[in-house]
């Protein structure tokens, strides 16, 4: 079971080996490349890695919450913030590999995509709210903001839900895959429904 | 002198034929292994799957001059959900197929229905290699030397009706043999269909294998459709019946989704897939750094096919 207090070096070790865990999906792509093992559509395969990673990210941010009420291990919530930026990095790459490597910055295509089709448009306008996300995750911003950082930042229920029908829209007839992004992003969100639900009745 | 009484039993009744086949199998594969082992260095996937060559096949005109999609992408990126829905599982898993014996049975409106073996398809018409693209409605094509013979000359053979219309064609429906059947991610068995004028088309083929030799199970083994200006999932792997009909066939592609999937599902870079573009390709096996290619109306055979379909709405008809 996860210890429920934790000393700020001991948070600092743990981080860095999760950083360091993180980037290995990253390492993974550069080593398939140099061995030639990324397959007959090495291109498609480094979009589809990278956007795997973005969501599976994005959800365990969303994870650290309700495991840091369930476990009472509040420290976790110190981790919260690596894991919302690497879906971001990943999200980021996603998109920088599609719009370079697939349209080789082709914008007036790339537009095009965005405009005519949903699952573009999903996945587009799920990385877009990413990015003041991410721009305001500093320490100073946090401060800066007060309470109006803690709602910019509940525009993460919104992506996780644009990021997974993305995935849903993509999938040509094999939707297992998207499902199940679709289950875990459900239970997560309806613990805080029920959250939220029991907070009220409590008032 | 003892004289025994002719047994009308052949030993083809006491053993079923695939039982004695696979163990005719069996036995060359063992000795093939054997022989691996003795020589060392053979590989023993080498052994078990014989490529078969085929003999005196003839080179044709069609598409001589594009550089094929190498072999290892062409028979390890492929949609054949029979077997899985990813691009490697039909590689990893269509062991299971057993292409050999294999008939065709020929059905609906003909003189009188037929069943024809898979040698007798080899002969029925001169082998020819064809070199076509091949442009997956998810935008990725290939360059693929096919062998085969046009579905004209086996039209011919089969002999239809006046009221035959369209062709119809069916996979093999056999959970043993095809395991992604277990799964209903599409309404089995896969079926595909052709109108008249396009099935007696010159450039329709009957494959029956690529880079000369007898098709891979994850190609569609032992014969296949291919129409190089349609979308490759009208390329039906696997026959075993072909029926003709009068009316339209409705496909598996069009049950599974009626609004992305057309009878004619011709290539059409104006008519985007209603979730993606089709104005592009990305050519397999042409590396990290290339740029994705213009997609050409009929994938480039608008010579040899646009006339059949003058006076269409291609927008209403895609």
């Amino acid at each position: 079971m996860l210890p429920t207090t934790l000393t700020p070096a001991a948070v600092s070790r743990v981080k860095a080996i999760l950083f360091c865990i993180a980037l290995i999906p990253l390492l993974r792509l550069f080593v398939f490349g140099f061995l030639d093992m990324l397959g007959a559509n090495p291109i498609e395969f480094v979009i589809r890695s990278f956007g795997t990673w973005a969501l599976t990210f994005l959800l365990i941010t969303l994870t650290v919450t309700p495991l840091r009420k369930f476990t009472g291990a509040n420290w976790l919530v110190q981790l919260r913030r690596m894991f919302g930026l690497y879906a971001f990095f990943y999200a980021l790459m996603h998109m920088l590999s599609y719009v370079w490597l697939d349209q080789w910055f082709d914008w007036a295509e790339i537009g095009k995509n965005i405009a005519k089709h949903p699952f573009i448009i999903a996945g587009f306008s799920s990385f877009v709210l990413l990015i003041p996300l991410a721009a305001t995750s500093t320490n100073a911003m946090m401060k800066h903001m007060k309470r109006n950082w803690q709602k910019l930042h509940y525009l993460v229920y919104p992506i996780a839900m644009l990021g997974v029908l993305h995935y849903f829209w993509l999938v040509k007839k094999d939707i297992t895959q998207p499902v199940i992004y679709a289950v875990i992003l459900t239970i997560l969100l309806g613990i805080r429904v029920v959250w939220r639900l029991q907070q009220n009745a409590a008032k | 002198m003892l004289i025994l009484p002719k047994s009308d039993i052949a030993p083809s009744d006491i053993t079923p034929q695939e039982v004695y086949q696979e163990r005719r199998q069996f036995l060359g594969m063992a000795g093939g292994l054997a022989l691996a082992a003795a020589l060392g260095g053979l590989s023993t996937s080498a052994a078990a799957n014989t490529r078969q060559k085929f003999s005196g096949v003839i080179s044709s005109k069609f598409g001589a001059d594009e550089k094929p999609t190498p072999y290892k992408d062409v028979t390890g990126y492929n949609n054949f959900y029979e077997f899985g829905t990813s691009k490697s599982d039909p590689a990893d898993f269509s062991e299971t197929l057993r292409p050999r014996p294999w008939t065709v049975s020929i059905e609906g409106e003909v003189k009188k229905p037929k069943r024809i073996a898979i040698e007798d398809l080899y002969k029925l018409a001169p082998l020819e290699e064809r070199i076509y693209r091949m442009r997956c409605v998810e935008g990725w094509s290939m360059v693929i030397p096919w062998v085969g013979f046009p579905l004209a000359d086996l039209i011919k053979w089969a002999e239809p009706t006046g009221n035959a219309k369209y062709v119809e064609f069916f996979t093999l429906n056999d959970q043993q043999q095809m395991p992604g059947q277990r799964s209903n991610v599409l309404d089995w068995p896969y079926n595909e269909g052709l109108r008249m004028d396009e099935a007696m088309n010159p450039l329709t083929l009957m494959a029956v294998g690529l880079y000369g030799e007898q098709m891979p199970n994850q190609n569609g083994a032992p014969i296949r459709l291919v129409t190089p200006w349609k979308y490759g999932f009208k390329g039906i792997k696997s026959i075993v019946r072909i029926k003709f009909t009068e009316q339209m066939p409705v496909s598996s592609w069009m049950k599974a989704n009626i609004h992305e999937y057309g009878f004619y599902s011709n290539v059409n870079p104006d008519v985007d897939h209603p979730r993606w573009s089709q104005a592009t390709e990305r050519r397999i096996g042409t590396g990290f750094f290339q740029k994705r290619q213009k997609t050409l109306m009929f994938n480039g055979y608008a010579e040899q096919v646009a006339q059949m379909y003058s006076g269409m709405d291609l927008r209403k008809n895609f």
